[in-house]
């Protein structure tokens, strides 16, 4: 971006100042460590100059907010037109508690709901199966049935509001639940908007909430892409998702590799399926988290919007404009929080959240301070919202798009996260692309090695955790702070109400459905239609989760320590 | 056949929940100080847990669970190790584990609780100082 | 301090229990087999008249190949067909810590609960011929409880995993295609030894190659052999295979018991009792010798590279005595 000469004069003087005033400097104060380096084991430099973003060219890297390669923003005018939705994950307990929980949010500002359900949910046990015993409804909302979805929505109209539902195994069933949900309040299927998870790549290496094996898995998954393609125009089928990968110990480049990697994969494999690569691309969405390192986030959102722009120019040659978006939701990382001093958390998220603006997200959740200890009190998810509020209307920084554009620093980092990524890409299909990765244990094996790193660094104290590894202070100094707790009752209400529905629906039809699922499922039709006939009736998700059991198989980890 | 006695560990994931970075690196943290450590993987029922302790003749079990099941789960898992006559064995828990229920989990024979932030080290001393000596 | 007669008394009580099918008395003896010596050869003196009835499958191959699910597989078709089942798995141990992480369990985790299923994970543990004999004893142990089949499963890479699969009666060894460099790479010592190849994976591209590729490499051992190793298909996925793979051990079961297969039995046995005479002679003499004061001695010669290890063997050797008269 400089002139030739210009570039000299400043490599002349970059020498001058390292041969001259820097020794001074460094001789009587040593600097803090022998390298810098971010969690992608970028060396991190001392001062970035135009020399390091020689190279870069305004139109061809950067360009304009809304215009390929969407390195500052996917909208022409981004936080100026429309804030980035305030989107708190939340659930526990029973549907009424958490619907109430969700006119709490909404009440106090968030503009999303996303539900978090609990794990027998999640890995498509009935609130009364034999391992949902001392679950339910402890980590999320206990959701057995459609049942339990209109008392989760009751007093919430669908056409008022976009729905994030985290859910990956089930994702089909819950889908099919909310869909009925819409029909019951009259709310036209075109309308509803949302998102479901969906994504299971990432269960087999990172959250391992997996039922069936990875190819039944993935069939479901682009079931539901083809399906809302066709009737749902508004809903995201698909969020594919790097914060679990993260959270399992990953850092930034693997994150952003591995999630487009993914991504790669789910167009692939819809398009086996008979659709256009712009039918379903402009739905498609994304899902980060947002770490420590302040810049290195940055970097990192800003490079997964250029690198997945130029993967759907070039690898798949989507000519709609839409198809070439990243849209991403994301999560301050959980992972970084700690129990000790749970008020320093309060700070972590701010920066997490701030990171993530400036990288420019669609959709933001912040995590609420007792993160460590339990699930988030009312008062710690008030505070966590404020966050996102208080960033939004006071700090000035949602005012202009993208502000970091330009700086030495985050261009030559955004660079380096792009170019180290693509080198993972073509490691991976070099390998014989996903499957082969998997099965071979490459995820999990960088995974787990990036994950016990972290920690022996922070056992060594190469990494401060404040609070943890230091400035800490003694137990009884620590601040309390009000927790929540899951009322044991509601394990026994839950189980009294699949009791209830069981007596209450028709049998027979139940039945039927389940017989027409396992032919349509042994038959490779899409399932959805099926699917969303079976909750209608009232079969529980249980049952139907069993039908699939019976026809894909469950599956067991590869493990890689 | 061996010249030393080797500290054998079962690290076990009881219940649904599916966190298992801690668990990994504790596996990992535990064999490369010397120990021969076994993982069950994810979704492990009590009964499963305590068989595997007693098939395999570990002297230490380590349960790791994030889910907050752990009340309704640890008494299920150390009336089974009772009942088979494995109450020799040393028994520590971690994970996402209220403070005020970790004297709960004292009572039930779980000599000790690792909350979030325990440096390795911290484990790999307490597992060597109180594994029991068989033999 | 035990008396001679409370410790035999307890260990015929142990080796009751194990007889009994006790499972914590299975699994104590295999943990007195892997950690003393002295105690563990009087079990073993115990239990061996209860053995010869199981038979020792011994499944290894290429990490990759898909082993740990076709043996998921194999005990299923083996309980499916009513028998009972013991599992040594053995894993590494790291040179360097000492430690090591016994992984294979997990693929089998869903057997646990069975009853009639008993699985042992054992490593390696760095002493030289020492899992061996470790995995031959614990397989005693399994047989003398009554187990019908006991699978030894290792990780073919180097030559204690030979030695363990050397204790099986049949050897089965695992391979997936695109592995065709591995099928050089294995030790010589496992294509020999092998009763049975698999072809995993089956499904793959290049499985009938890797099918030709093994045929092609048996050609090579013009040595006549009574029983000619076939070479499977499977896929351990979906188990297709599994079924005939599991009549091809029975097969091989019946030939040890006719013919060729007894004198096979027979030279099994001679060598098992060589090897342990070796290991007796070996601790004898070392022990002995290690007592002289020219040992110390020779050990400071060699440093200063005054004499050769060899020749300070041979020189400590010759100063033996027997006290046996010749027989």
């Amino acid at each position: 971006m400089f002139k030739k000469e210009k570039l000299e004069e400043i490599a002349e003087n970059e020498k001058r100042w390292r041969q001259t005033t820097l020794p001074k400097w460094l001789s009587t104060r040593p600097e803090r460590k022998p390298t810098f380096k971010n969690t992608s084991e970028f060396e991190i430099k001392r001062v970035y100059t135009p020399l390091d973003t020689a190279d870069l060219d305004y139109i061809r890297d950067l360009g304009f907010p809304g215009e390929y390669p969407f390195t500052r923003g996917v909208h022409a005018t981004m936080y100026r037109g429309r804030l980035w939705t305030m989107r708190q994950f939340s659930g526990f307990g029973t549907a009424e508690q958490t619907n109430q929980r969700f006119k709490f949010l909404l009440k106090e500002g968030e503009t999303g709901l996303s539900i978090a359900f609990d794990y027998p949910t999640i890995m498509g046990y009935d609130s009364d199966h034999p391992m949902a015993r001392g679950e339910v409804g402890k980590c999320g909302v206990a959701v057995s049935s459609l049942k339990d979805m209109e008392v989760l929505f009751d007093g919430i109209p669908l056409d008022k509001v976009t729905t994030s539902m985290t859910i990956n195994g089930p994702a089909a069933m819950l889908l099919a639940m909310y869909i009925a949900v819409g029909d019951k309040q009259g709310v036209p299927r075109e309308k509803l908007g949302g998102t479901t998870q969906n994504d299971m790549l990432k269960e087999f290496f990172a959250q391992k909430l997996c039922i069936f094996p990875p190819r039944p898995s993935v069939k479901l998954v682009t079931d539901i892409i083809e399906y809302c393609a066709r009737h749902l125009p508004k809903w995201n089928p698909i969020s594919i998702s790097g914060y679990h990968i993260r959270e399992a110990g990953a850092n930034a480049v693997q994150e952003l590799a591995f999630t487009l990697y993914d991504g790669i994969t789910y167009v692939e494999s819809t398009l086996e399926r008979g659709l256009k690569v712009d039918d379903f691309a402009p739905r498609l969405s994304f899902f980060f988290a947002s770490h420590n390192d302040f810049f290195e986030e940055i970097a990192k959102f800003r490079a997964a919007r250029r690198l997945w722009a130029k993967i759907m120019k070039e690898r798949f040659h989507a000519k709609n404009p839409r198809s070439l978006w990243m849209r991403m939701h994301v999560q301050t990382s959980g992972c970084t929080l700690t129990a000790q001093q749970p008020l320093n958390n309060i700070i972590r998220v701010t920066l997490q959240a701030l990171a993530a603006v400036l990288g420019g997200t669609q959709s933001l959740h912040t995590n609420s301070f007792d993160e460590a200890l339990a699930l988030p009190s009312e008062l710690a998810v008030r505070v966590a919202l404020r966050t996102q509020q208080i960033i939004a209307y006071e700090s000035g920084v949602a005012n202009t798009i993208d502000p970091l554009a330009g700086s030495y620093y985050v261009e030559a980092l955004t660079n380096e996260m792009e170019e180290k990524a693509m080198e993972y890409i073509q490691k991976i299909d070099d390998m014989g692309g996903i499957y082969a990765a998997i099965e071979k244990g490459f995820f999990q094996r960088e995974i787990a090695n990036s994950a016990y790193k972290y920690q022996t660094e922070i056992d060594s104290k190469e990494r401060i955790l404040v609070g943890v590894n230091d400035y800490t202070v003694e137990e009884k100094e620590m601040e309390t702070i009000p927790i929540l707790k899951i009322d044991p009752k509601v394990e026994e209400e839950q189980i009294a109400r699949l009791q209830k529905l069981k007596n209450e629906r028709d049998n027979h039809k139940v039945k039927q459905v389940l017989e027409k699922l396992h032919y349509m499922a042994e038959k490779n039709e899409n399932l959805m239609p099926t699917i969303i006939e079976a909750v209608k009736a009232y079969a529980t998700l249980g049952e139907i989760c069993n039908v699939l059991r019976a026809v894909y198989g469950e599956y067991r980890e590869l493990i890689i320590i | 056949m061996s010249s030393e006695r080797k500290i054998r560990v079962l690290i076990a994931k009881p219940g649904l929940d599916s966190h298992d970075r801690g668990a990994k690196i504790v596996a990992r943290a535990l064999r490369d100080a010397g120990m021969e450590v076994i993982y069950t993987g994810l979704r492990q029922t009590p009964e499963q847990i305590v068989e595997t302790v007693l098939q395999e003749d570990v002297d230490v079990l380590g349960l790791s669970i994030l889910s907050g099941a752990h009340m309704a789960l640890f008494p299920r898992i150390m009336e089974l190790m009772q009942k088979k006559g494995l109450t020799d064995v040393l028994v520590f828990a971690g994970g996402i584990i209220p403070d005020e229920d970790v004297p709960h989990i004292k009572k039930m024979g779980i000599k000790e609780v690792f909350g979030p932030g325990t440096p390795l080290e911290t484990i790999i001393e307490f597992v060597r100082k109180n594994a029991p000596r068989r033999i | 301090m035990e008396t001679s007669a409370t410790l035999m008394q307890e260990l015929q009580q142990l080796a009751n229990n194990v007889i009994n099918g006790d499972k914590r008395s299975i699994a104590r003896a295999i943990t007195l087999i892997e950690n003393n010596g002295e105690k563990a050869q009087r079990l073993i003196a115990l239990l061996y008249p209860h053995t010869g009835k199981t038979h020792i499958v011994g499944i290894t191959g290429p990490g990759g190949s898909g082993k740990s699910t076709l043996i998921e597989k194999i005990i299923s078709e083996l309980r499916r067909r009513g028998k009972t089942v013991g599992v040594v798995a053995t894993d590494p141990s790291s040179p360097f810590t000492g430690g090591a992480f016994l992984g294979d369990r997990i693929r089998m985790q869903k057997f646990t609960t069975d009853d009639d299923v008993f699985i042992r994970s054992m490593a390696t543990r760095n002493v030289p011929g020492g899992i061996a004999k470790a995995t031959r004893e614990a397989v005693m142990v399994l047989d003398a409880a009554g187990k019908d089949v006991v699978i030894v499963e290792t990780v073919g890479a180097g030559q204690a995993e030979v030695d363990i699969i050397k204790v099986a009666h049949t050897v089965v060894v695992v391979f997936a295609p695109g592995l065709g460099d591995e099928i050089q790479a294995i030790k010589a010592g496992i294509m020999e030894i092998a009763d049975i190849f698999v072809v995993n994976k089956a499904d793959l591209e290049n499985a009938n190659k890797a099918v030709t590729d093994i045929k092609a490499s048996l050609e090579l051992n013009t040595k006549e052999k009574a029983w000619k190793p076939p070479v499977l298909q499977t896929i351990a996925l979906t188990g297709e295979g599994i079924e005939q793979l599991v009549n091809e051990i029975f097969q091989h079961k019946t030939f040890l018991e006719k013919g060729a297969g007894i004198s096979k039995r027979r030279k099994k046995v001679e060598t098992e009792l060589v090897e342990a005479i070796k290991d007796k002679v070996a601790d004898l003499i070392i022990e002995k010798l290690r007592k002289k004061k020219g040992f110390n001695e020779l050990v400071e010669k060699i440093l200063n590279r005054k004499i050769d290890p060899y020749s300070a063997a041979t020189k400590l050797v010759s100063e033996l005595t027997f006290n046996q008269k010749e027989d």
